[in-house]
């Protein structure tokens, strides 16, 4: 981890609230999202998909559609090679089955025809022979020997014999004797806990346009968080160099990890390189609720021990993922994540992956993190309600901090868990009285955050403006957190600069948009390319006035004589160098390539005042404030938007969402109708406080932000309806009929 | 099916297009007339990016026929700003940071701008029950909320 990064400093513009640049195309509806991209001559591909859990292939018959006139393609896994690579064989197969249906919803064969309803018929004339299999579609059911098993031979070696062979890997994490630690509890409280599979929601269906052209060349456009990663993953199954085919993002509709990935690209492209035209594909929210996302679903035994001051002595968790019908290792994050709130002598969790006859997971903001930390969060509120305790003060006195061994491993730099806590025990959302019936509750959260590969082209045009070209689509307002740092760090206006995502052949490679990564390690990597412009433009100056580069430095926005023995010159502006930049040695640029390490972990307390109302068994959300550590907020309302949004989703996953599977082993509630996220009705106003505690690994002190929030809102709700209505679920979500059941059970 | 030729106005112009009876106006608005500003969420009427006014009254167009923008006037987003002067709901979304992905956008600012012709001086809570039927899945729509206050006061004092 490189700590030497962060110098203390003044901003003139990080920290303001800008305008952010691609606002008036969003506002306008001229914005290009991945639904909107168009070629001429494009053919419209539709997906068959099975109706079964669980299934064998036994054949495909698709002469009938190929026979009907405007249909110019038909594919089946028949026309993909089997890649070599484990990874990339799983993304494939499950973007197309190949043998078996896996999961209700999963791609079996497509369709380019030139018009969708050619297509929709052309679906129907396909034969599939299936022979339907047992499936299992419950995480503590798949677990069992003797359970349908999903694939045979995945199990890794670290799996013990004997285990059902849908367990396909186990992990373990912790440090100290859990059982000297439990010895000295004057209370252990042992919960299990199951959480539901939730869908990151995202209101823009997956799409893509492909073109594949006759001389092995191919475009691709579509929504993502990551165009690199998607030329990674549909090079190798299409059998193409890197270079042969761009692919360029298009703005996202969201994505909160659920675009990390590839779903239909492949089925476009092998389509595209069938029929010799472009074929652009669009999922309806059916299929994405189907056969994209979703979270893992869990199950999970707590342990926690507390003297009677309030201190763990010992804390030990058991979690049971499952990742869908691939192996899948979220359970190793959630693992790591359990505990890492903790300042613990004895902790130990122990993770399994599961399959089971659901769609395959993909990554949801802190993926494995809110199950996990939901769990030991309602164990600890419960142990506080045992003794009495304020639940900040017993985290307080038992929170990581500088120099804590982490429950996973690395011992921790500065972070900014105690001054979160402190902040949120003295705001006044903490100590406002609440009515009877209603409840408070309190969580910590926790995510890692990540760095990860980043490329930055920094141009300065002649006039005196800048180009910056990145490569991570703008998900929630990057670009503008980018153009703020160059204009921060050359000391020029954030008006004079532009920034642009670039596609897969205009720059380097970078990591997909994910981990709260890009304002931290793009952000990181723009400030040095802009300081590689900063040396070019001094070098520069010092060729003007005839002194050596030494002796020349950058300051608001001009090169300047660095001292007395310099020489006499006034200043040069950044547009005075540019302007003259063709006489001096030519275009200036600076650019910055680098794996970015030192991404700062990252923490949040949030806490929650609810009402459940004991006839109907619907929790009404009264009050919310979030606070988290920012390291420095650069732009601050897209902060707050991070830390709001978060804290919604969260919302929406402890009351409403989940995937519900009938005893067919079939999605019972694929559209926002049944799968409900939260609305603006359902709401209070979600406050925040930034928190700015530096990351020592970024040179503005950057945290990312993205991911953290969350991560509290499962357990805060669960344990402010536990002090409102005196009963403590240990499933979510808390859906009006499972609260009823509950206070009908406690009588 | 045979195709069926309709007339009608968007956003003050007139427009003809021919559809077929089962073709959405969303579909027509986005693939006939490549007014792409309205998004499809489900398809189903229940995430309302795809809204837009239909003889002044607020649908959404995944659940309207083309057939039946006959003789009608149709607004949508691209109608909403003057030339270069864009809206007070445009203007106070991007200030506020109303929109973080921007998909929802649209057809939240259609909504909007429908409910302040009808309650010029809404509660909070009368915008946040009147734009229940359009889901934003980023900001928690907090800032949606504030912006849409902050343009109903600028347009009160206009």
């Amino acid at each position: 981890m490189s700590l030497d990064e962060y110098t203390r400093r003044e901003f003139k513009q990080v920290g303001t609230r800008v305008r952010r640049p691609d606002g008036v195309d969003k506002v306008t509806g001229r914005a290009m999202y991945g639904a909107d991209a168009t070629a001429p001559g494009m053919l419209t591909g539709r997906i068959l998909r099975s109706p079964h859990a669980h299934a064998r292939i036994r054949s495909i018959a698709t002469s009938a559609a190929e026979a009907l006139p405007g249909v110019k393609a038909v594919i089946t896994s028949a026309d993909l090679s089997v890649p070599e690579d484990e990874f990339i064989r799983d993304v494939q197969d499950n973007c197309m089955a190949r043998g078996k249906a896996l999961y209700d919803g999963h791609a079996v064969a497509a369709v380019a025809a030139t018009d969708a309803a050619t297509a929709r018929a052309a679906l129907k004339l396909i034969k599939v022979d299936y022979e339907p299999l047992p499936h299992v579609t419950d995480v503590d059911v798949a677990i069992r020997p003797g359970a349908p098993v999903v694939q045979e031979g995945r199990a890794l070696e670290n799996v013990p014999a004997g285990m059902s062979a849908n367990v396909t890997s186990h992990s373990e994490f912790g440090h100290g004797t859990p059982a000297e630690g439990f010895a000295r509890a004057d209370k252990i409280i042992e919960r299990s806990f199951r959480t539901a599979a939730t869908h990151q929601g995202y209101i823009e269906p997956h799409a893509c346009l492909a073109s594949y052209a006759a001389d092995g060349k191919a475009d691709l456009w579509c929504c993502t968080q990551g165009q690199f990663f998607v030329r990674t993953l549909c090079s190798a199954i299409m059998g193409m160099e890197a270079s042969q085919l761009r692919v360029t993002a298009s703005e996202i509709g969201g994505g909160f990890g659920g675009k990390t990935t590839v779903f239909i690209e492949p089925v476009a492209l092998a389509l595209s390189r069938k029929a010799g035209r472009p074929v652009k594909i669009v999922m309806t929210r059916d299929e994405v609720f189907r056969a994209t996302g979703p979270t893992v679903s869990t199950s999970m035994d707590i342990k926690i021990g507390m003297t009677s001051d309030g201190r763990i002595t010992a804390g030990e968790a058991h979690l049971r993922y499952s990742g869908g019908a691939f192996p899948c290792g979220t359970v190793d994050m959630g693992g790591q994540a359990a505990f890492a709130a903790y300042d613990l002598e004895h902790v130990r969790t122990f993770g399994w992956n599961v399959l089971t006859n659901r769609p395959k997971e993909a990554a949801y903001r802190a993926p494995g993190a809110p199950q996990a930390i939901y769990a030991v969060e309602s164990v600890i509120d419960e142990l506080c309600q045992h003794f009495g305790l304020d639940p900040i003060d017993v985290r307080l006195k038992n929170a990581a901090k500088k120099g804590t061994k982490s429950s996973y491993g690395p011992t921790f730099p500065d972070i900014g868990l105690v001054a979160t806590l402190e902040a949120a025990k003295k705001h006044p959302h903490y100590s406002a009285p609440l009515k009877d019936g209603q409840g408070r509750g309190i969580s910590c959260g926790f995510w890692f955050n990540f760095g990860g590969n980043s490329c930055v082209s920094l141009n300065v045009n002649t006039d005196g403006t800048i180009g910056v070209t990145e490569g991570n689509p703008d998900i929630g307002g990057s670009r503008a957190s980018i153009s703020l740092m160059a204009a921060e760090e050359l000391g020029i206006p954030y008006d004079r600069v532009r920034t642009i995502v670039a596609d897969t052949s205009s720059l380097g490679y970078n990591d997909v948009t994910d981990g709260s990564r890009v304002t931290f390690a793009v952000g990181l990597a723009t400030i040095k390319a802009a300081r590689a412009a900063i040396r070019l433009m001094c070098e520069r100056a010092a060729k003007i006035w005839g002194i050596d580069a030494e002796a020349v430095e950058w300051k608001d926005g001009a090169a300047v004589p660095a001292g007395p023995n310099a020489g006499k010159f006034p200043p040069m502006s950044l547009a005075e160098i540019a302007a003259v930049s063709f006489e001096t040695g030519g275009p200036i640029a600076g650019h910055h390539e680098v794996n970015v390490d030192g991404a700062g972990v990252s923490f949040g307390v949030h806490i929650v005042d609810v009402e459940v109302d004991k006839e109907t068994g619907a929790t009404k959300v009264l009050r919310y404030t979030v606070f988290q550590d920012a390291g420095k907020a650069v732009h601050p309302s897209y902060v707050e938007g991070q830390m709001q949004g978060g804290a919604v989703q969260g919302i929406g996953w402890a009351l409403n969402e989940e995937y519900i599977y009938g005893a067919d082993g079939r999605l019972q509630n694929p559209g926002f109708l049944d799968y409900r996220v939260p609305v603006a009705s359902d709401l209070p106003m979600i406050d925040t406080v930034i928190l700015e505690i530096p990351n020592p690994g970024h040179p503005y002190g950057v945290r990312g932000v993205g991911e953290t929030g969350i991560v509290p809102p499962l357990a805060a709700l669960s344990n402010a309806v536990s002090r409102s209505a005196g009963i403590r679920l240990c499933e979510l979500p808390m859906s009006p009929p499972r609260v009823l059941k509950a206070l009908t059970g406690a009588g | 099916m045979k195709s069926i030729p309709v007339s009608t106005t968007i956003n003050g112009d007139p427009y003809e297009f021919l559809c077929a009876p089962d073709e959405t106006l969303l579909d027509v608005l986005r693939n006939r007339l490549s007014l792409t500003g309205a998004k499809e969420g489900c398809g189903t009427g229940d995430c309302g990016a795809c809204s837009v006014t239909l003889n002044g009254r607020l649908v959404c167009s995944c659940l309207v026929l083309g057939a039946e923008a006959q003789g009608a006037e149709i607004s949508t987003i691209e109608g909403m700003a003057d030339g270069d002067e864009l809206h007070p709901l445009q203007r106070h979304f991007i200030d506020h940071a109303a929109l973080q992905c921007g998909i929802c956008t649209p057809g939240i600012l259609v909504a909007a701008k429908s409910l302040l012709e009808k309650n010029p001086a809404p509660t909070d809570e009368e915008v946040r029950y009147w734009l229940a039927g359009n889901l934003c899945r980023c900001t928690g729509y907090d800032k949606i909320i504030a912006a849409v206050q902050a343009a109903a006061a600028e347009m009160r004092g206009a």
